[in-house]
């Protein structure tokens, strides 16, 4: 018996309540174009289940006033919520300490703050920034910048046809030059887990630091920022079933210490004069002006429901349904899969022969499918396979296999209006 | 909106076989088009003479909307005055924005097979592209994207 059919015959009530988990996620009710939402789209942000909408009202009904400023009763309140969501975040991913828990608006947001905080202080002319072919553009466009600035050079490691990465390539490209690796931990597009791991302890064997776009990585697999000894660690809430405008930069005390300031402004400083400004420790230092602290407490919940269901069974049950799609899907005629590492995430990317992504998509959309159709903002990773854009279903705790069943549906009605 | 009303038999034979597919040599007025969002490109070439659109070719690489309009656009402004098809690129945006008076719709001809796509904002640019490029050529500008203010629509 394959992976497909233990996954039809043994009931999801046995080995993950998928039942329960949905009647946690009220959107996942709406019917568009009245048919049943198979909400596929997970990848590019995932839905908030009731325990977070909740306790975003509780906070906003009896909690809220500006953290860290006020000796009033709301205040310490709002203060000690916030302070409690960057302790869920630090056990969530193992940090050693709070204050490298950064709270940023999301993994853009990180990474430029290691573009500027690092980048002002540690790279120079000739200096090298290695990223590999399937960074997503927020992990390209900010070293780009900082490339331009400094003098400095952009290296890339390539993947092969499979969207692995060529690790002999990788060590070719470490040299005394290079100040930073920066890498996706998970691709958006294929899927890919990388093997940040070994790819870390080969670039610190040359005293190099890392950093991982954890976008894709986090909400979907246990983290333990510790143990992979990666130097930063970017992700966003949203795409871990928390709200929007919030993200964290994990950091090493050690690094962040030397590092610069991204943004100056209030939170930031232990004392202002018009001769000279000094700043605060970490995290503060980080994190100028009133932060999103509503946006903070959500995620803190969100981590709070993650890790009551249960990151290895999320894992699992996620595998299941990539191991279903894909083999849905390589069956289907005139459907190209892109993306078949050895490790991969629960997404798949695909085309449609003779079907533009979009198109494909708007008629996915009026079967109540819902994809991310385009280039997931991965040019250079398109230009790799050669095409303009592609179908990209992720998906989540919440997913099952009817909504993969949908999506088949979905496709050949693409392929009957294409004719 | 459903997307069969959209995907009609005449936007997918266009986009199947696209009409003034090609490129002209040495023409007298062109220009690229492209939507950031989804990767559209096309590229335009016309020829003008005594204030005419003599000859239009189209190429690129899109989706089927965009293929199919920019397809539609170019049997359409051939022949015609600039003029006249710079007044036909206003009155297909509008109607791909919903913002054409209906009785208007009739002087568009087999074009209003487009008219659902203003119920799907995300696909109005892929519409539009061609028309927007078409302008950029007329006036002289080598490109135009659908974001930003390259747009040579006011408004847009």
């Amino acid at each position: 018996m394959g992976a497909t059919e233990a996954l039809r015959t043994q009931s999801s009530e046995q080995r993950f309540d998928v039942a329960r988990i949905r009647s946690d996620f009220p959107i996942l009710g709406v019917k568009v174009n009245g048919k049943n939402l198979a909400y596929l789209d997970s990848g590019a942000s995932a839905q908030v289940p009731t325990q977070v909408i909740e306790r975003l009202v509780r906070y906003h009904s009896s909690e809220h006033a500006n953290i860290h400023r006020g000796v009033h009763y709301l205040s310490e309140t709002a203060t000690a919520a916030y302070e409690d969501a960057r302790t869920k975040l630090k056990k969530f991913i193992n940090a050693s300490e709070n204050r490298e828990v950064i709270f940023t608006s999301g993994t853009t947001n990180a990474i430029n703050t290691v573009s500027h905080g690092f980048g002002r202080v540690f790279v120079g002319a000739g200096d090298e920034i290695v990223v590999s072919e399937m960074e997503h553009h927020s992990n390209i466009v900010p070293w780009q910048m900082l490339c331009e600035e400094k003098g400095a050079k952009l290296r890339v490691i390539p993947i092969d046809d499979a969207g692995q990465l060529l690790l002999e390539e990788y060590q070719k490209l470490l040299n005394p030059r290079t100040k930073l690796v920066a890498v996706t931990h998970v691709s958006n597009v294929l899927g890919t887990v990388n093997p940040v791991k070994e790819m870390i302890e080969l670039a610190h064997a040359q005293g190099i630091p890392v950093l991982l776009d954890g976008a894709q990585g986090v909400p979907h697999m246990k983290v333990d920022v510790q143990d992979l000894d990666c130097d930063f660690y970017a992700f966003s809430g949203h795409k871990m079933c928390g709200p929007t405008g919030i993200g964290v930069l994990y950091g090493k005390a050690s690094w962040l210490d030397k590092m610069q300031p991204f943004e100056g402004g209030g939170s930031m400083i232990l004392s202002v004069s018009f001769e000279k400004t000094t700043y605060t420790g970490i995290p503060d230092k980080f994190e100028a002006g009133t932060p999103p602290i509503a946006a903070a407490i959500g995620l803190g919940e969100a981590v709070d429901y993650l890790e009551s269901v249960g990151m290895d069974g999320i894992t699992s049950h996620e595998h299941d349904l990539l191991m279903y799609a894909t083999d849905l899907l390589s069956d289907m005629k005139g459907v190209r899969i892109f993306g078949t590492a050895s490790e991969k995430a629960s997404v798949l990317s695909f085309n449609i022969e003779g079907v533009h992504a979009h198109d494909a998509g708007t008629i996915l959309d009026d079967e109540g499918v819902a994809v991310r159709t385009g280039h997931h903002c991965a040019q250079p990773l398109m230009k790799r396979y050669g095409i303009p854009a592609t179908v990209r279903a992720s998906m989540y705790l919440y997913n099952t296999v009817e909504e993969v069943d949908q999506l088949a549906v979905a496709i050949r009605r693409v392929q009957q209006i294409f004719g | 909106m459903h997307s069969k009303q959209l995907y009609q038999e005449v936007i997918l034979d266009h986009n199947k076989k696209p009409r003034n597919w090609g490129r002209i040599e040495a023409p007298s007025h062109q220009a690229e088009g492209l939507n950031p969002l989804c990767g559209d490109f096309i590229r335009l070439t016309v020829n003008v003479a005594d204030s005419r659109v003599a000859e239009i070719a189209v190429e690129g690489e899109s989706c089927a909307i965009c293929k199919a309009s920019a397809s539609m656009m170019t049997t359409n402004v051939k022949g015609k005055s600039v003029d006249e098809a710079e007044q036909l690129v206003s009155e297909f945006r509008g109607m791909a924005t919903g913002s054409l008076e209906p009785s208007q719709l009739d002087h568009l001809g087999r074009l209003i097979v487009f008219e659902g796509v203003k119920d799907l904002p995300s696909r109005i640019k892929c519409a539009i592209l061609p028309w927007h490029t078409l302008l950029a050529a007329l006036h002289a500008q080598s490109s135009v994207t659908t974001e930003g203010d390259l747009d040579p629509v006011p408004g847009s």
